[in-house]
């Protein structure tokens, strides 16, 4: 069965879904970040969408469960790098993913949750949101 | 004009498989990037009803000629229990299943022409259009 990569970059996960989301992919992606981020005592989760160019609402939702998921377990989630087209076509759609937080780059994406540059290379801690 | 083009839709797979074909087409009659996304994701919506509420169907894909250009015209048909209630069906936020609500109102939104025929019992078809 396919799997999305998860990447541990500094105190956060990477997510970077570039593939056509389905039932199956989705669900095991929830699952194995929600493993992750415990066995990595992760602070902040960054799904990368700038490789889909649809957010239909079955792939919305999945973004708002892993986002409230992960607060639960005290991480904070990110979305960055919706396409313009997509953002257009998820407000008309009626989806305006209220539950998570966007940003434009994976860098920015990093300073939202408190997790500076520095602290991927190498000194955790010192960052403040 | 070119023939009918049919996705059966049976699993999550074949939603997939419905975007990537109505990509191929939306790009042939040359619809802009933003356009695009609409058809890719009312199409994607609907696909996803016919198999979530109606137990699969299948999705016909066609280019048509309007007076203005070429559009692309989708329809989704499943024999599933219909929709004993299409207004409220195509209300914001309601969903019968365990969905957004948004799937019906906002492929409306996102085509420039939406039909929809369904009576319980009797399976639903909706077809949707959306000009270049």
């Amino acid at each position: 069965m396919d799997r999305i990569p998860i990447l541990k970059l500094g105190d956060a996960l990477l997510v970077s879904v570039q593939v056509d989301m389905h039932d199956r992919l989705s669900k095991a992606l929830e699952e194995d970040l929600t493993s992750k981020i415990i066995a990595a005592k992760s602070k902040g989760v960054l799904i990368d969408i700038s490789g889909l160019d649809i957010v239909d609402s079955f792939i919305g939702r999945m973004l708002d469960t892993i986002a409230a998921v992960a607060r639960m377990l005290d991480a904070d989630t990110v979305v960055v790098g919706m396409r313009p087209a997509v953002a257009i076509t998820l407000v008309e759609l009626g989806l305006t993913l209220s539950g998570v937080k966007t940003a434009l780059t994976v860098e920015r994406g990093m300073a939202m949750i408190g997790l500076g540059v520095s602290t991927i290379h190498g000194e955790p801690g010192h960052e403040g949101s | 004009m070119r023939g009918l083009e049919t996705v059966p839709i049976r699993e999550g797979t074949d939603v997939v498989r419905v975007r990537q074909q109505v990509r191929v087409l939306a790009q042939q009659i040359g619809l802009g990037t933003v356009d695009q996304t609409k058809i890719i994701t009312a199409a994607s919506e609907l696909a996803r009803n016919a198999l979530e509420y109606g137990g699969g169907g299948m999705a016909v894909m066609e280019i048509v000629t309007g007076p203005s250009g070429p559009g692309l015209r989708l329809s989704f048909e499943d024999q599933g229990p219909g929709i004993p209630d299409i207004q409220r069906a195509m209300t914001d936020g309601y969903s019968s299943g365990g969905g957004l609500g948004l799937g019906l109102s906002g492929a409306k939104r996102l085509s420039n022409e939406f039909e929809i025929h369904s009576s319980p019992g009797a399976g639903t078809r909706i077809v949707i259009t959306r000009w270049k």
